[in-house]
């Protein structure tokens, strides 16, 4: 019974991929073919098998390398710490309605407060560093995961938190067995979302704080004092690939932990 | 054991009250199914979640055991008809039977020994480690029954629990509770809208009127222990029976009983 929705989907993800590379080899040929035949000068555009050398070029670069380490670390840091307060947030406020509405004026003033128009505040309170980077990442973070952990947590079925408390459950019990994991599958695509969001973010606020480490800080000094173009369009390259490596892993296991999730067999 | 005096629920308020339950008095007894059975939306899952302490009703006195019923009483286990919803989708059948034994501080050995039991009784042994969305609708409600019986109640309350499985499962179903009850000599009570049904697996049937509601008439079932799909349906005294009830619950009034005096032990 399980193993019938596998050959449908690989079938389908295959050409996905191919026609995806097709794509961006099309448009890497057509960048090179501007900047060879000059239509865009080389100092703006650069030729993308130069950028190509240099990205391959950057992934075995010690230095850059410590900046990418820097980045992740921030990034992962205030990650966890979003996960840590949303989750228990929206587990909470999402089963009582009476918090819900009592935390919502400030939950839907903070919320659409842009994180990057926080970096100079962060700057003045936590500097240039690290600290600065997680406590915008966090921020940043917070909402989607608490937003879809509220959201998961209304979707449980009131017949399973009945049968919960048929068992007598406490009613901490049921938040913790019962609508915790009910809500998983929606809180981690929350995560997955944030997960974007704090890379953005992240390197957004190195650029911006001048940070002494970090992707940002790598692209703004090669950039500064009529930089390398082809070296800053590697990082920045590396730094999308960064963004959809995570996502791909993300995905993968979300899919591995919420196989349950299959809608209507039987 | 199980004691209803003079229930009455009332949904809502002033011009929107909605009398559920007028007056329903019955007595379930330690060993016994006694089944109730009454028209859709006659009340039945209302009294079932007011026995179950899972909702106080607006008047009445419950008791389980001597003890009035405030809320879920240790000792009680339920099968929702919904068991889609009810079992958690996340765990496996052998943990879905798991989930209520963790509070109960069991050892591991009276754990699984319980769990394996339970499978085995519900003929689902080879299927622990499946999923709720890889069964069929009758072994989910299969699952719910193992997971109840797992638990070790006094009393198992069951709402309606086959009504969304097909008749043939229906029927395996209901032997098997009948074979549960035997092995295990469990009290159980069990609400349907089903006549047959509600004939075919009790030791007495309790008769709700059309709302508002009150106890027309508890019935003795005295057919034999070993009951069969086809052998006790075509019994004289199994037709008899589910015509007598298929007549009280449409006449209520045509019958001696108005006033709702039911035999309580
Ligand atoms: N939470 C509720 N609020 C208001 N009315 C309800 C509620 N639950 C049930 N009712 C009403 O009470 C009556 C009995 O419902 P129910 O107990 O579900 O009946 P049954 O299980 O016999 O079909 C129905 O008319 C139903 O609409
Ligand atoms: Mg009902």
């Amino acid at each position: 019974m399980s193993a019938v929705a596998t050959v449908p989907v690989r079938r389908g993800v295959t050409p996905k991929v191919t026609r995806g590379l097709i794509g961006v080899a099309v448009l890497l040929i057509l960048a090179e073919s501007v900047s060879r035949l000059g239509i865009i000068p080389g100092n703006i555009l650069p030729p993308m098998s130069r950028v190509l050398l240099d990205t391959a070029g950057l992934i075995v670069d010690p230095e850059f390398l410590h900046d990418v380490g820097s980045t992740l670390t921030a990034w992962a840091i205030g990650l966890g710490i979003a996960i840590l307060v949303a989750v228990p947030l929206g587990l909470v406020l999402g089963s009582f309605r009476i918090a819900y509405e009592a935390s919502s004026a400030v939950v839907e003033f903070m919320r659409p407060i842009p994180s990057v128009a926080l970096i100079p505040l962060a700057i003045l309170v936590f500097g240039q560093g690290t600290d600065m980077k997680i406590a915008l990442v966090v921020y940043a973070s917070l909402w989607p995961i608490f937003f879809n952990t509220v959201y998961g947590v209304r979707d449980v079925d009131p017949v399973a938190k009945e049968t919960a408390r048929t068992f007598r459950l406490s009613r901490v019990g049921i938040l913790a067995r019962v609508s915790l994991p009910y809500a998983a599958p929606l809180a981690a695509t929350g995560v997955r979302i944030s997960a974007a969001i704090a890379l953005i973010v992240t390197i957004s606020a190195e650029l911006l704080a001048g940070s002494a480490s970090g992707i940002g800080s790598y692209i703004l000094r090669i950039s500064s004092g009529g930089g390398d173009t082809s070296l800053v369009f590697a990082g920045t390259i590396v730094a999308g690939l960064l963004g959809m490596l995570i996502n791909f892993v993300l995905v993968a296991i979300e899919r591995k932990i919420f196989a349950w999730k299959k809608e209507g067999v039987a | 054991m199980l004691n209803i005096e003079h229930l009455t629920h009332t949904y809502g308020t002033g011009a929107k009250a909605h009398l559920a339950l007028k007056d329903i008095t019955f007595a379930v007894e330690p060993g016994e199914l006694v089944s109730i059975v009454g028209p859709s939306g006659c009340g039945k899952t209302t009294l079932l979640r007011t026995m179950a302490g899972l909702m106080r009703p607006t008047g009445g006195d419950l008791t389980f055991l001597g003890n009035e019923i405030t809320s879920v009483p240790e000792g009680l286990a339920m099968v929702f008809q919904d068991y889609r919803g009810s079992l958690f989708p996340w765990l496996s059948v052998e943990s879905n039977v798991r989930f209520p034994l963790k509070r109960l501080g069991l050892s591991k050995a009276d754990l699984d020994a319980r769990v394996s039991e339970s499978l085995v009784a519900v003929g689902l042994t080879g299927f622990e480690d499946r999923f709720p969305f890889q069964l069929s609708g009758g072994m989910q409600q299969r699952v719910a029954i193992a997971r109840a019986l797992a638990y070790r109640p006094k009393i198992l309350l069951m709402d309606e629990p086959f009504a969304s499985v097909d008749a043939q499962t229906r029927e395996d179903l209901e032997d098997l509770v009948l074979s549960v009850k035997k092995k295990f000599n469990m009290t159980i009570l069990f609400v349907t809208h089903d006549i047959d049904e509600s004939v075919y697996l009790a030791d007495r049937v309790v008769v709700l009127s059309k709302p508002p509601t009150f106890v027309v008439t508890t019935l003795d079932i005295p057919l034999s222990d070993n009951r069969d799909q086809i052998e006790t349906k075509e019994d004289p005294e199994f037709i008899r029976l589910r015509g007598e009830v298929a007549r009280l619950i449409r006449h209520p009034k045509s019958d001696d009983v108005t006033i709702p005096v039911a035999d309580v032990a």
